[in-house]
């Protein structure tokens, strides 16, 4: 009886993904309002109903009471923050609101399959980080101040970059983190925000020469610090979304070549120069030659995915731990082995329709302003996604950046919870006056 | 707040971005499903991905290895209680080709676990029976492995320790392959232990085809000679020696076997005796970079193209040696270390006009109702030697059979090449028997590597052991 539950939610788990992300994309093609409502309806039927089986799978396997208590606290979080945002925050995305949601879900599941402590204290910060940005788009629609301070963005962003390389933990060769009272913090995580909002403010004062030149030395100190840390995934994360936000400002094709041929001198140069570097590349090139060592962990998340196929393993029926960190920058291998192909794919779908509906909203800001930290902040979670996506792929050299809403990791979440609610504060904006505007 | 200057181009910008990233993603998306579609049987069908496909045999019965007539060689039995044995019905005699399942995995139980483990029935009949919680029957593996020659090669080494390989050299399938002493796979759980701590000159558990290191003996000269030729391409037929059974240099002698003198030779006689004062004398003048660069285009020191587990073979002599290492270098002994397999693939190229094809022993899978789901075609190397080179070495090689030390394969029925040795390895032991070769030489169809470690002279008791293996397969 377990046997035909567990092999019949299998296929019905990814029958549920697969509705959920059709109608993240039929969701554009509709203009109703009131079919957009019905569309977003369904999608939380789904997402219910596959966490219910998600969880129905696991607690038949691990028969452990404390997931079961552990779901239904899940549930209860997933009712209150959807219901609750939507009461306070009357013209909220519901469709960024569940996306949001499905992503955390996955996360969940796939996190408590690995290791149920973490997944644990992945669901507090979760519920922290959730309550502490609830503020954020009320903040965003009223403070228009935060145009005012450039300089506070730009310095103590590379402040904040300049601790970190200095006495910052190593790990895997990289500066990345604080130990604070106990707490590990990955301070790049937050500055990407701060990084944002400082290129978005000063290309608002001005796109003269002069201020672009500027502002592009603040930008590449930043960049320079994250390298010298040897963090290359944020720092090429950072210069591509300075790049596009150069671009997008000042519809300049020349900046975008200059840029785009600084970028590649600067990886031959990283690669000559860095040992880390080749031994990526290395690695991606070929990591069969290197299987024992340096090519272990892409070899293992290709196994991973080859050997779970279109319709996964199985919750339970795979070897995922066998994955080097695979609770972080190879979570999505872990997604891919045990719930399928299909899934993963449905993930990658569900992030890409997010950075779509960032570049809606950013499209239709009229202030400069807000335009361009849509854009940014939509550019840089999707150049994250690419990166750790391709990384597992072996699509890209693997760059160990974290799936945002998913991979294990505090930082990480409570700054995609910041980045998402910005978002979220922007396209309240535009709907209050949109509103404003119908009712003249 | 005030608004910024209107910019109408951002939007253009913003949206040809939007479409250039959804692009690339969708790109992804294809190459990961071509990925999942295409390239994932061949990628997880490796060691390395041993605890995975091990998840598989919770599902799977794991399939039956058959020889290229169909004969049952390996095969999962299951009692009525459900209890699975792996048995291989011919004992020993396939041991170390086919390998185990049970500790770790070896030979073809391992290069096959993926097919063994995977299921292409019915893929509905496959659902119903997982949703039953009931196991599915594993694919089929046929080898090339011939029955008959595999039994003559077993029973002509008898009990003596070496390896007896054969393969096709227009295609490099396996024919046989036999190592001894073996052990029996069915008792191995039993036997483990004792197989693993065990006596190491008796090494049960190593494949001495394929990972045995033996000096090559004479063998070797097919190498030298091929230099000679090089150096004096269109002279080397005027080459004379005068042999008389020991060559003495200025502190050391060099001595053919059992001091036979060969009296005058030119180059193919001094080849077809396999004198050895004779190559050891030509050696001294010869290009040791040269000679080098030929024995690491022969494979010495590189990677060979085995999927079975191996030992690179070694050749360390450079340019500058002393004139001893030289002398023995040049006639197979001294540092130089080779495996039976690469010795066979060596003379298998020149069988084949010089192009190695990669050996191989999985020939198709089939599913349990011997529909064919996989079928595995013959696979170019590389040219190890260009044609007109290996015309001129088949030319030697026949001699030997011919005029030569590998008159124990001189018959009507077919005529045969090769190369016998006869390797030192330790002194006041019998040297290890070397035969390398193939037969029909206008066409052939078979190529045979014999060693019999401490077997005396190769052309006693390697060559008739060749002899035994052209005769079962080319003699109708």
């Amino acid at each position: 009886m377990t046997n035909l539950v567990v092999e019949i939610s299998r296929y019905l788990i990814i029958l549920l993904i697969a509705i959920y992300t059709y109608y993240n994309f039929r969701f554009f093609s509709m203009n109703e309002e009131e079919d957009r409502n019905f569309a977003c309806g369904r999608q939380l039927v789904c997402m219910f109903m596959l966490h219910f089986l998600a969880y129905l799978v696991i607690v038949l396997n691990t028969k452990s009471e404390a997931l079961m208590l552990f779901y239904g606290v899940q549930v209860l979080f997933f009712v209150c923050y959807i219901f609750l945002t939507r009461i306070f925050y009357k013209r909220v995305s519901r469709l960024l609101l569940n996306n949001v949601c499905m992503l955390l879900c996955t996360g969940f599941i796939i996190l408590t399959r690995l290791n149920p402590e973490r997944a644990m204290r992945q669901f507090v910060i979760v519920a922290i980080s959730a309550v502490v940005t609830w503020i954020i788009p009320f903040i965003i629609d009223r403070v228009w101040q935060l145009v005012k301070i450039p300089w506070l963005y730009g310095i103590l962003g590379i402040l904040i970059l300049a601790v970190v390389c200095v006495i910052g933990n190593t790990s895997y060769g990289a500066q990345l983190s604080l130990t604070i009272r106990g707490i590990s913090i990955q301070p790049s995580e937050f500055v990407k925000i701060s990084f944002v909002f400082f290129v978005a403010t000063m290309f608002y004062r001005s796109t003269q020469f002069g201020h672009v030149v500027i502002t592009t030395m603040v930008a590449a100190a930043h960049v320079l610090i994250l390298v010298l840390s040897r963090d290359l995934g944020s720092a090429l994360i950072y210069f591509v979304t300075y790049l596009m936000m150069l671009f997008v400002a000042t519809s300049n094709w020349f900046y975008l070549g200059c840029g785009v041929l600084s970028g590649a001198g600067a990886s031959v140069v990283a690669y000559k120069l860095f040992a880390h570097v080749r031994r990526r590349v290395e690695a991606w090139r070929d990591p069969w030659a290197d299987i024992d060592d340096q090519g272990y962990q892409v070899t293992q998340g290709l196994f991973a995915m080859g050997t779970g196929g279109w319709f996964g393993m199985g919750l339970y029926q795979g070897v995922p731990e066998k994955i080097p960190v695979v609770e972080n920058d190879f979570v999505f291998a872990a997604i891919s082995e045990e719930l399928g192909a299909i899934y993963a794919i449905c993930i990658l779908l569900i992030c890409v329709g997010c950075f779509v509906q960032f570049m809606m909203i950013a499209m239709k800001m009229q202030a400069m302003f807000y335009k361009l930290i849509a854009f940014g902040l939509g550019t840089m979670y999707i150049t994250q996604v690419f990166l750790t996506v391709g990384g597992v792929l072996k699509f890209i050299p693997s760059t160990g950046v974290t799936l945002p809403f998913i991979s294990y990791g505090g930082s990480s979440i409570l700054a995609t919870f910041v980045l998402f609610n910005i978002i979220q504060g922007l396209y309240i904006l535009k709907r209050g006056e949109e509103e404003e505007n119908e009712k003249r | 707040m005030k608004k910024g200057k209107p910019n109408p181009k951002a939007n253009r910008n913003i949206l040809l971005f939007t479409y250039g990233i959804v692009g690339l993603f969708l790109f992804m998306c294809v190459y990961f499903g071509y990925f999942i579609q295409v390239q994932s049987e061949e990628v997880i069908n490796n060691p390395y991905n041993s605890a995975r496909l091990n998840r598989f045999e919770e599902r799977i019965i794991r399939g039956k290895i058959l020889a290229d007539d169909g004969t049952v060689l390996a095969e999962t039995l299951v009692d009525e209680d459900g209890s699975e044995t792996r048995t291989y019905h011919y004992g020993d005699l396939y041991a170390h080709v086919l390998g185990y399942s049970s500790v770790g995995k070896t030979g073809v139980e391992s290069l096959a676990n993926y097919y063994l483990l995977s299921s292409h029935t019915n893929p509905m009949a496959k659902v119903l029976k997982q949703l039953a919680d009931e196991k599915s029957v594993g694919d089929n593996v046929v080898t090339t492995l011939n029955t008959d020659l595999q039994a003559v090669a077993s029973e002509a080494l008898g009990d003596r320790k070496g390896a007896v390989i054969a393969l096709e050299p227009e295609t490099g399938k396996i024919l046989a392959m036999v190592s001894k002493p073996a052990f029996d796979p069915n008792q191995i759980n039993e036997q483990w232990e004792s197989l693993i701590n065990g006596d190491n000159a008796e090494a049960l558990l190593l494949n001495r085809a394929t990972q045995g290191l033996y000096p090559p003996g004479s063998t070797f000269k097919i190498v030298t000679a091929l230099q000679y030729m090089r150096e004096h391409s269109g002279t080397y037929n005027e080459y004379q020696f005068d042999c008389d059974g020991i060559y003495e240099f200025e502190n050391f002698k060099i001595q053919c076997y059992h001091q036979n003198a060969h009296g005058t030779e030119d180059f193919k006689t001094a080849f077809a005796n396999s004198c050895n004062g004779s190559f050891s004398s030509l050696g001294q003048e010869m290009d040791l970079d040269g000679l080098k660069s030929l024995s690491e285009q022969f494979l010495f020191n590189q990677e060979q193209p085995l999927s079975l587990p191996y030992n690179k073979s070694e050749y360390t002599m450079e340019e500058g040696a002393p004139e001893w290492e030289i002398a023995q270098t040049v006639i197979g002994q001294g540092n130089t270390l080779m495996t039976p397999m690469h010795n066979l693939m060596l003379v298998s190229s020149i069988a084949n006009g010089g192009m190695l094809m990669k050996p191989y022993v999985i020939e198709r899978v089939e599913n349990t109702d011997g529909e064919l789901v996989k079928k595995f075609m013959p696979e170019q190397y590389g040219e190890l030697m260009n044609a007109n080179e290996a015309k001129a070495l088949k030319e030697l090689l026949e001699l030997v059979v011919t005029e030569g030390t590998g008159s124990a394969l001189r018959t009507d029925a077919y005529t045969a090449a090769g190369k016998t040795g006869s390797a030192e390895f330790e002194k006041e032991k019998e040297t290890h028997a070397w035969f390398v070769g193939y037969a029909p030489a206008e066409q052939p169809q078979i190529a045979v590597c014999v060693l019999v470690e401490e077997g005396g002279s190769g052309g006693q008791a390697a060559a008739p052991i060749a002899r035994k293996l052209f005769d079962e397969y080319l003699i109708p």
